[in-house]
């Protein structure tokens, strides 16, 4: 199995006096479905987030997809985000773009012609259920909608890595199912690789999967 | 609606920027013109006891663009009949040469006073009249109409400046958002960059065309063309070409200046 993330004594701070993330080392591999638990204020957003290159290790060495995130330069960092799909718990989402927009922004920033691109917008809309609602703005649209606008554009473009940040912290038990089944359908059929980060990891799963947990900065896996 | 308002406050400030530019560019025609027609209007006149060559003068000061001899034939004539002829072709002989000295800009009372005294060492030349007292309050006069200018544009300049100041903070944060969200799927810095560009120029352009259309129709209001030729001023108010492209011109370079800005200030949400 191919790696997709290999940490090795990855070290985490935003400043040089408090370390989020210490020593960790982890190896995941591509099609694997991944949790990383720990409480609040743990170090889970931050060690996701420099998955796709937003925190660079103080120390140690983080490979995603071949690409080694310490020495990262911007056109490789570029390159690297454009096969990783990102959810967030704030959905981050583009106020002043319809929602097809949004889904679409993937598939602009990877060059897909326009034809491919608006059938592949459709079919995702259709997917989270959210067909009846093109044309709208973020704004328009209840929080779990706009989660699974921002779920549907994490998918647009067929990454190779979908990174979820609490996706269904503030979501409704629907929007929570969909998302769930949106995330163990392209982990089994897309074969992406998944990794989430949650309080909770839901019990009804049907994919299988590994668990981190984060606690006083260290990561370790949970049997 | 919020699209709409925030393009309204950009447009705003850069059309008032480019009004003020104009307002400057058309006060400052005006009184180009104002002084060039007091310089027409002004002339040192000189009186010699030989005449002398045109070349003589103009090698003493560069200041000086034409001299004209001032004819004494018109004295003589009205003289002519209470004076005998023999008396006459004395007087002839023994009035002195006058000249009427043009200068090319017009001069400042310094100026004048060094030409003057350089006029006065000249040989042959005996006396020289700069109407100094009537020159020197017109010179103060456009001085404090050029000072008064100055001080309204620098004024309307610091404002626009901070009301730019302020747009671009608002710009930073609305754009901010969307870039690192933008750059989070891996957008160059060209293509997030390129939406706030693209609103920088369409701005601009709206901006210099809303002034464009404000400046023509000022032009077109015979009202303020009839005013100036009534002090002797006669310019074009505005040029539909030249101005024209100075106004786009200078508000697509702030647009475009305000977009580098917040590019280089853009700082990805960590």
């Amino acid at each position: 199995m191919d790696k997709v993330i290999s940490a090795q004594g990855l070290c985490l701070s935003y400043n040089k006096d408090e370390q989020i993330i210490v020593d960790a080392d982890l190896s995941i591999g591509s099609g694997e479905f991944i949790f990383i638990t720990g409480a609040s204020g743990s170090g889970k957003s931050t060690l996701l987030k420099s998955f796709f290159g937003a925190i660079k290790p103080s120390s140690g060495s983080l490979i995603v997809g071949g690409v080694e995130v310490n020495k990262i330069s911007a056109s490789k960092l570029s390159f690297l985000r454009k096969h990783i799909g990102i959810v967030f718990q704030d959905y981050k989402l583009i106020k002043e773009w319809t929602i097809e927009k949004n889904v679409k922004l993937p598939l602009i920033i990877n060059g897909y012609a326009k034809d491919v691109s608006d059938i592949q917008v459709e079919k995702l809309l259709n997917h989270v259920k959210l067909s009846h609602k093109v044309g709208k703005y973020p704004l328009e649209l209840s929080g779990g909608e706009q989660q699974r606008v921002a779920m549907a554009r994490a998918l647009a473009h067929n990454p190779i890595l979908i990174l979820a940040d609490e996706p269904t912290g503030n979501l409704d038990n629907y929007s929570s199912r969909l998302i769930w089944n949106l995330l163990e359908g392209a982990n089994t059929q897309l074969k992406a690789t998944v990794l989430v980060v949650t309080h909770n990891i839901p019990d009804n799963l049907d994919v299988e999967y590994r668990h981190f947990n984060i606690d006083n900065g260290s990561v370790y896996e949970v049997c | 609606m919020k699209s709409v308002k925030r393009h309204i406050s950009l447009i705003l400030a850069l059309f008032s920027i480019v009004i003020t530019f104009q307002f400057y560019t058309i006060s400052d025609r005006v009184l180009n013109a104002y002084e060039s027609n007091l310089n027409d209007n002004y002339a040192i006149i000189l009186v010699t006891d030989k005449q002398i060559k045109k070349n003589t003068f103009t090698s003493i000061s560069s200041m000086i663009k034409d001299v004209e001899e001032i004819s004494t034939k018109k004295v003589i004539e009205r003289l002519q009949s209470q004076m005998k002829q023999r008396h006459i072709d004395l007087l002839k002989l023994t009035l002195p040469h006058f000249y009427s000295i043009k200068l090319d800009h017009f001069a400042k009372p310094d100026e004048v006073k060094k030409l003057r005294k350089k006029l006065l060492n000249t040989r042959h030349v005996t006396r020289v009249e700069d109407f100094a007292q009537n020159h020197d309050a017109l010179y103060q006069l456009l001085l404090l109409f050029k000072s008064v200018i100055i001080l309204f544009v620098i004024t309307i300049f610091s404002l626009t400046t901070l009301l730019i100041a302020k747009e671009m903070r608002i710009w930073q944060f609305q754009h901010n958002e969307r870039m690192s969200i933008m750059a989070m799927f891996g957008a160059p810095v060209w293509m997030r960059s390129s939406i706030l560009f693209k609103d920088a120029i369409i701005d601009a352009i709206i901006a210099s065309a809303l002034a464009y259309v404000t400046f023509t129709l000022l032009s077109f209001y015979k009202v303020a063309q009839y005013q100036l030729q009534n002090i002797g001023v006669n310019i074009t108010l505005f040029d539909p070409i030249q101005d024209g492209m100075i106004l786009i011109g200078i508000a697509l370079t702030l647009a475009m200046l305000l977009s580098v800005f917040i590019v280089i200030a853009h700082k990805e949400e960590a």
